[in-house]
């Protein structure tokens, strides 16, 4: 493997988007959307005006659970599959190129621009509401930060395996989209149908393992327990067993969620 | 097929040995021996779906053969050395689309630096293919010929010993095609061995050294354009314009030197007959002087060779 051949793609890539205003654009949904919330995610409660960090955070997670994966999905769907459709991936790959480089260097970077916009638009939050934010709460803050960049990179990488499993462009967004509604939307109301529809006897430790199943949830899991205040907002916590709570085993299998899909989008390349 | 003897195919650029790609059922390429020699201009026709393009992706290694051995460069296409063989290649993919939001200068940057060829080759490979005044421009702004001159730009990174170039005038004005045709020459000079394709037969026929015509999978036909004349048997075609009371006279002079008979066209006489009676037909015009006002003698053409074997 030759890291040059990596980085050029990848360089390819992040510049990309950077000169299509992708990152700055995406960096100012993130921090217009956390100000939004920050200050007005407790109008429900009847005020107006910023609370806790803590409740911003458990407010954040919510957005971001939506909106990070339909972005990682939206980014890399077409990676593989745009190349193909235009002709320039036997032009790229009659090159002294192997295949795991070019997926490599397509992801790294892609991760890098998704990463650095995470990284610029909640960063810029925190920097607009330092007055707000304590040294425990900036640290989990931070942890918030981190793992919405891990929920990115775990989404993008599935979508760089829809951008080589699918025929065309259509077939792969469509993918994409479908993907998208069923960790995000369905995945949940399966479980807690299933919860609910057996009585509770499916259930208990299985089913807090089944939420590993979901990136999406892990990334739940991760902010909930960092956050003791909030434990109590979400049903969820009273169903987790703590030992899903360590920080380190949920990042893992968040790591484990970045790798797996690349694996096998290596091996599904041909 | 024309026979290559054993001491020039060990120097062969580009060799292929019984390969056959088969997708299930259908036998894309089926069976092709081929030698291309260093510093030949060589082309590949065939009709849509005849295995063009699956034995270029063979010889580039973008796909591998179902059995059969290839090289190319003294190289083993998918072998070990294969990697640093392919910087001495250069392709031209047909009808690629070339990355919009770059430069023309900075697309082959970025080819150069994959293809491990100095920075300092971009800026004169745009000059030869007469884009080094749109080199800052995004490709977005380029016709589609400059698009096509850009990709063969690319090509030329590296300074490669075999250039892979499948339809590469296609959106190419006549000057622009006639300049890629002397930039070729220049390359084929300096020992570049070229495979070509296009559908435009006349274009390749007074340009490529040697040709393959591939129909069905595999080789019907290897030779220059002449020698494939001649294995066809095609008839050479003689119009002769000749005043209508000389014609009977014409025609019979014709059909004792030839056993052919001519047919009267408004003119004069159109007669087809076998290559070999070129000079008796012209020797028994002879006697006639100035009485055949025009004598027109027609080769048949590449494609019509093209079509003889392909069909």
């Amino acid at each position: 493997m030759e890291l040059t051949q990596i980085l050029t793609i990848a360089a390819k890539e992040f510049r990309d988007r950077m000169r299509n205003r992708w990152v700055l654009a995406v960096a100012l949904v993130f921090t217009v959307f956390s100000l939004v919330i920050a200050y007005f995610g407790g109008a429900q409660q009847g005020s107006v005006g910023f609370r806790s960090i803590e409740f911003t955070i458990a407010s954040l997670v919510s957005l971001v659970i939506y909106l990070i994966p339909l972005i990682a999905l939206l980014l890399g769907f077409d990676a593989i599959v745009g190349e193909r459709e235009r002709g320039s991936l036997d032009l790229l790959l009659a090159l002294p190129i192997t295949r795991l480089e070019l997926l490599l260097g397509k992801y790294l970077g892609l991760a890098a621009a998704l990463t650095l916009s995470t990284l610029a638009g909640f960063g810029l939050v925190a920097v607009l509401l330092y007055q707000h934010i304590s040294w425990a709460g900036l640290y989990h803050y931070l942890g918030f930060m981190l793992s919405s960049v891990l929920l990115g990179l775990a989404f993008l990488s599935l979508a760089v395996l829809i951008s080589v499993l699918a025929r065309d462009r259509t077939r792969a967004s469509g993918l994409a989209i479908a993907l998208w509604f069923f960790f995000v939307l369905v995945f949940d109301l399966l479980l807690l149908g299933a919860l609910v529809g057996t009585g509770g006897r499916f259930g208990g430790e299985a089913f807090a393992w089944l939420l590993l199943l979901n990136p999406a949830d892990v990334f739940r899991i991760l902010n909930v327990f960092s956050l003791d205040d909030v434990r109590t907002l979400y049903g969820l916590a009273s169903i987790v067993p703590t030992s899903l709570g360590s920080p380190v085993v949920m990042g893992s299998v968040m790591l484990a969620w970045i790798a797996l899909p690349l694996a096998v989008a290596r091996w599904r390349f041909k | 097929m024309a026979s290559i003897s054993p001491a020039s195919s060990a120097a062969a650029a580009v060799s292929l040995r019984g390969v056959a790609k088969h997708y299930g059922a259908v036998h894309a390429v089926d069976g092709v021996d081929l030698d291309i020699e260093r510093g030949e201009l060589f082309g590949l026709i065939g009709h849509n779906g005849a295995g063009k393009s699956t034995l270029f992706k063979m010889m580039l290694g973008l796909v591998p053969p179902t059995r059969g051995e290839i090289t190319v460069g003294g190289a083993q296409v998918g072998g070990r050395d294969f990697r640093a063989a392919r910087r001495h290649l250069g392709y031209l993919p047909e009808n690629v689309v070339l990355y919009d939001n770059l430069s023309g200068l900075e697309t082959l940057r970025f080819f150069a630096r994959l293809k491990g060829a100095p920075r300092a080759q971009c800026l004169p490979a745009l000059e030869r293919v007469g884009l080094a005044h749109a080199g800052q421009r995004p490709v977005r702004e380029y016709s589609k010929g400059m698009r096509q001159r850009l990709g063969f730009a690319q090509a030329l990174l590296g300074a490669p010993q075999v250039l892979f170039l499948d339809e590469p005038t296609s959106g190419l004005d006549p000057q622009a095609i006639r300049d890629f045709y002397a930039t070729l020459r220049e390359l084929q000079a300096g020992g570049v061995t070229i495979v070509i394709t296009s559908h435009i037969l006349a274009e390749l026929q007074e340009r490529v050294g040697r040709l393959a015509i591939l129909a069905a999978g595999k080789v019907q036909a290897v030779g220059s354009v002449q020698q494939l004349r001649e294995q066809t048997r095609m008839p050479l075609v003689f119009e002769l314009q000749v005043r209508a009371a000389d014609a009977p006279a014409a025609a019979q002079a014709l059909l004792q030197a030839t056993g052919a008979s001519a047919t009267p066209t408004a003119t004069g006489l159109r007669l087809a007959c076998p290559r070999e009676h070129k000079m008796a037909v012209l020797a028994a015009l002879a006697p006639l002087g100035a009485r055949v006002l025009d004598i027109k003698m027609h080769e048949p053409s590449l494609e019509d060779v093209f079509f003889g074997f392909a069909d």
